[in-house]
């Protein structure tokens, strides 16, 4: 497969429910221990609707929407010989217990160079509002195999 | 943290032995080099590693906390490098290189043993 035939696919939009539980999980697992992010009754004096997603939860509400993107058949990469080399993420309105979060992600570039590709997919989350909650830019490398 | 210079609050965390597996739960990222310590020796690892994102997560989380909450924080983009391992202290730490119209961007690194596992850092926060 040609570089050039794949850069600019777009991949199906998947859909994330925003749960509770899930929120305040992620949040323990990171060691985030703001009210907003546990205490629905405080989330709710400053004026959410429900507990407050950390930042970086964008990485579960966009994981269906990347993976499927970067175990594409058609780019055929190795998962073994793949590394998450870069993260950007660009967030806008925060992320509540309750939001539905759609996900689309597109193959933004490729470059290959001293046997590596590297690969950059953009991921754009928007809430059930359409307002855009969070651009993310994934940068891979892959090492290719010795030939 | 308002003027170019200013430091980050240092965050310092202690990542136990569980921590790769209560962020894999978390985040549904199951790669066995986070979660099996066999594994990961047979791939060349001394053992389990943490995820380069739960160790961004803690660059985020330094800098919402030098913010005063999760709205604060407008954008994130780091570098991964290296690996982190479990049971050995991670540092944040961070230097203000801009401020215009009330964003104040922070150049973020993070590190393990005096080596940087995340670097190359840059968070803007709406102050």
């Amino acid at each position: 497969m040609r570089d050039e035939a794949v850069i600019g696919k777009s991949f199906p939009p998947t859909t994330y429910a925003v749960g509770r539980e899930k929120v305040r999980e992620y949040a323990a697992a990171v060691g985030e221990t703001h009210p907003l992010h546990h205490d629905v009754e405080h989330a709710r004096g400053e004026g959410y609707a429900d507990v407050v997603a950390p930042p970086m939860f964008a990485v579960v509400y966009a994981a269906a929407a990347i993976g499927q993107a970067v175990f594409d058949p058609e780019l055929g990469i190795n998962f073994d010989r793949l590394l998450h080399s870069g993260q950007d993420f660009r967030w806008g309105p925060l992320v509540v217990a309750g939001d539905e979060i759609t996900t689309s992600v597109t193959l933004k570039e490729i470059t290959r160079r001293a046997g590596m590709g590297f690969y950059v997919f953009e991921s754009v989350s928007t809430n059930q509002r359409e307002e855009t909650v969070c651009v993310g830019l994934w940068s891979n490398v892959v090492r290719e195999a010795a030939s | 943290m308002r003027d170019v210079g200013d430091e980050l609050p240092a965050l310092t965390v202690l990542p136990d032995r569980l921590t790769p597996v209560r962020y894999a739960g978390a985040s549904g990222d199951f790669n066995p080099i986070h979660v099996d310590d066999d594994f990961a020796k047979q791939v060349g690892l001394p053992g389990r590693i943490l995820h380069g994102l739960w160790t961004m997560a803690q660059v985020a989380r330094a800098l919402t906390d030098a913010g005063g909450g999760p709205h604060s924080l407008q954008r994130l983009s780091v570098q991964f490098r290296g690996m982190a391992l479990p049971d050995r202290e991670i540092t944040v730490s961070g230097r203000v290189s801009k401020v215009e119209d009330g964003v104040v961007t922070v150049d973020v690194r993070a590190e393990q043993d005096g080596k940087a596992i995340v670097r190359g850092g840059d968070g803007e926060l709406r102050l």
